[in-house]
């Protein structure tokens, strides 16, 4: 027997606007109407956009640090190590802790974890990979990356109402307000 | 008419980045579109073609180099090292260009540097992987590479020299590669976004969304994603510096005649920029005509280009000079000896040739009508690129083969096998280009986004230069 169809359950609602004057606008008024749970996509990076919706953070900052002082002392500490304990070899007469010959690799191990580190709690904290999410349930979602300005409001926030919602994001001036499927 | 107006007057806004007349969807689907199609132009197919064929040849040289042995080339003593550092230090250098354009331009705000810095970053890629070919098969046998170049614990218990700039070379050259893949990879995620959405084919939809990540461009992603971004630019800004430096010191803590030098640094930067910049001319004058991309890199942008290659050419022929004038003032007679070698020796044709190609041809950028004309700015990267090949090759052989015993003075000839090793990773690099522009998009398209007029938000700073417009019109 066929199982009855359910119907899906409501992740939040997603309106399209034009350009990102407007989304930057819808974003101002979602915050100062209370929303928390909600979500701007854009095809470019907006400042204006996260900073009204008040989702800043700069934990990539800190662990780019967290790197660059653990590749400061793996790059020192592998040549202080090779050169003075594992394989200490007298050249010219020059001390085995001959550090200033030590800056360069230090240097570029620094730079290397470093880096490695922007590059992967960027895409760690930002929960990527990630295949699936609710939103690219929407077909018009597709523009997000291309040309179209999204705002989303959760349904898990606490001042969420399908239909309140719906008509606050209507007078933002939205272009389209579809449902999110979860 | 006030004073104050004319002097407004004279001065004259730079062109816009792109053409005007361009929105966010005509910029998606204009960049995008060179990727999604099965179309290719005609002059493409051809490109790689040629290109292919070489980088077989480069495949049957290195094959017949592990079965032979370096005995196939041409150096030995007193000239051991030749055309396998002289290829690695002018790959390296083309490959600085792209870090340059994506990291340091966009510290300084350059905003022109949107639509040349993808391909540049990808030039810089295979420039690196044609200069690592050099160190990695130099040996003739490449499977001991890894043991003579890497601090691993192996069997015979012996580790490398960290007191010797062979080695920091193999840190910053092989540092310098992960962190431009790094952030040439972080570029591309928000692109390879928009591939996915754009694409038809099913199988194409999986692979660019496997590639994004999963990117939905949420604000969340985009600040950290900014932050991330800013923070390798900065990063990678004196990283770049410092792998010609660490390059040059290659050559500066030997003791040769012509090497020992506290010049050599900074003329190793200026002559890597000089001659990325170059290379990145020699690419972009193609491929914009190639598939009609003259909007995004205008004639602004070659003129900026040519600028830089003018400035930098500039400092290397200072370089020159100060080598000449080192050699008079040390009177030392092997450095007096050595200059004198290099302008009246039998190698005086490559130094009159490098004097030609890098200290007066590029004088031509000085004139506007040339600077802006596409087909001598082609030509002049040209020249430009054998200039700085030319280069290596009388920093290295001319300094070698006579050093301070007349009596181990030699003479240098290439083999057949020099050249098709050379010429076969030109093949290697084009191929690796051209196919690059067939499956990755070769401009930064969600940063064309943001030079739109209409990506800009009132009351704020936009992201375009502030246009003083003349407010004393029609007074």
């Amino acid at each position: 027997m066929p199982r009855e169809p359910v119907a899906p359950k409501l992740y939040g609602l997603l309106a399209e606007f034009e350009d990102p004057q407007a989304l930057t606008d819808a974003a101002k008024r979602t915050y100062a109407e209370g929303y928390r749970k909600t979500d701007a996509y854009s095809p470019f990076p907006i400042e204006h956009v996260w900073e009204a919706l008040g989702v800043e953070d700069r934990p990539v900052s800190f662990f780019v640090l967290c790197g660059g002082i653990v590749g400061l002392i793996a790059g020192f500490g592998l040549c202080y190590w090779v050169s003075t304990i594992a394989y200490p070899l007298n050249v010219g007469g020059r001390p085995m802790n001959s550090w200033p010959s030590f800056i360069p690799v230090t240097f570029e191990v620094t730079i290397l974890i470093a880096s490695f580190a922007a590059v992967i709690s960027m895409i760690a904290l930002n929960g990527l990979p990630m295949p699936y999410h609710p939103v690219f349930n929407v077909p018009a979602f597709a523009r997000a990356s291309q040309d179209k300005f999204f705002l989303a409001i959760e349904a898990t926030d606490p001042k969420f109402d399908r239909m309140t919602t719906r008509e606050f994001l209507r007078s933002l001036g939205a272009k389209e307000i579809n449902e999110i499927d979860a | 008419m006030d004073s104050t107006h004319v002097q407004r007057s004279a001065y004259k806004p730079p062109p816009p980045v792109i053409e005007p007349g361009h929105t966010f969807e005509s910029v998606t689907s204009k960049i995008s579109s060179v990727v999604l199609t099965k179309y290719q132009p005609f002059s493409w197919v051809v490109t790689t073609g040629i290109a292919f064929l070489f980088l077989n040849l480069l495949l049957v040289s290195v094959g017949y180099l592990f079965v032979k042995g370096v005995g196939i080339w041409g150096n030995n003593v007193p000239v051991g090292w030749a055309f396998d550092i002289i290829n690695f230090v002018w790959w390296i250098g083309i490959g600085h260009a792209g870090t340059l354009i994506s990291a340091i331009l966009l510290l300084l705000k350059q905003d022109w540097r949107t639509s040349i810095n993808r391909f540049a970053e990808a030039m810089t890629l295979f420039a690196v992987a044609c200069a690592l070919m050099f160190p990695l098969i130099h040996t003739g046998r490449p499977w001991l590479a890894a043991y003579w170049l890497f601090p691993y614990p192996n069997g015979m218990d012996i580790w490398p020299q960290f007191r010797s700039p062979l080695i920091w070379d193999v840190f910053a050259v092989s540092t310098y590669g992960t962190v431009s893949a790094l952030f040439w990879y972080t570029g591309l995620i928000p692109d390879l976004a928009t591939f996915r959405d754009r694409a038809k084919n099913k199988v194409t939809r999986y692979i660019y969304g496997g590639l994004a990540l999963g990117w939905r461009g949420s604000a969340r992603h985009w600040q950290r994603y900014e932050n991330a971004y800013l923070l390798l630019a900065g990063m990678s800004t004196p990283l770049v510096l410092s792998v010609h430096t660490v390059v040059s010191f290659d050559f500066s803590v030997g003791i040769i005649p012509g090497w020992h030098t506290t010049i050599f640094p900074p003329y190793f930067v200026a002559g890597a920029i000089y001659a990325g910049f170059a290379m990145v001319l020699t690419l972009a004058i193609p491929l914009r005509r190639m598939f009609g991309f003259e909007d995004f890199i205008t004639m602004r942008h070659l003129e900026n280009m040519a600028k830089v290659t003018l400035v930098t050419g500039l400092i290397v022929t200072y370089g020159y000079a100060t080598e000449v004038f080192f050699g008079y003032y040390s009177a030392n007679q092997y450095e007096q000896y050595m200059i004198q070698n290099r302008m009246f020796g039998p190698y005086a044709w490559s130094y009159w040739a490098l004097i030609f190609c890098n200290g007066i041809v590029p004088q031509t950028l000085w004139i506007k009508s040339l600077r802006t004309n596409t087909v001598w700015l082609f030509i002049m990267s040209l020249i430009v690129s054998v200039g700085m090949w030319l280069e290596r090759f009388v920093i290295i052989v001319t300094s070698l083969h006579r050093d301070f015993l007349p009596s181990s003075w030699g003479m240098y000839y290439p083999t057949f096998w020099d050249f098709s090793t050379f010429f076969g990773t030109i093949g290697l690099f084009v191929t690796l280009m051209f196919l690059f522009v067939r499956v990755l998009p070769m401009i930064s398209i969600f940063e064309v986004r943001m030079l739109l007029p209409k990506a800009s938000i009132k009351g704020h700073d936009t992201l375009l230069p502030q246009v003083h417009v003349d407010d004393a019109e029609g007074a």
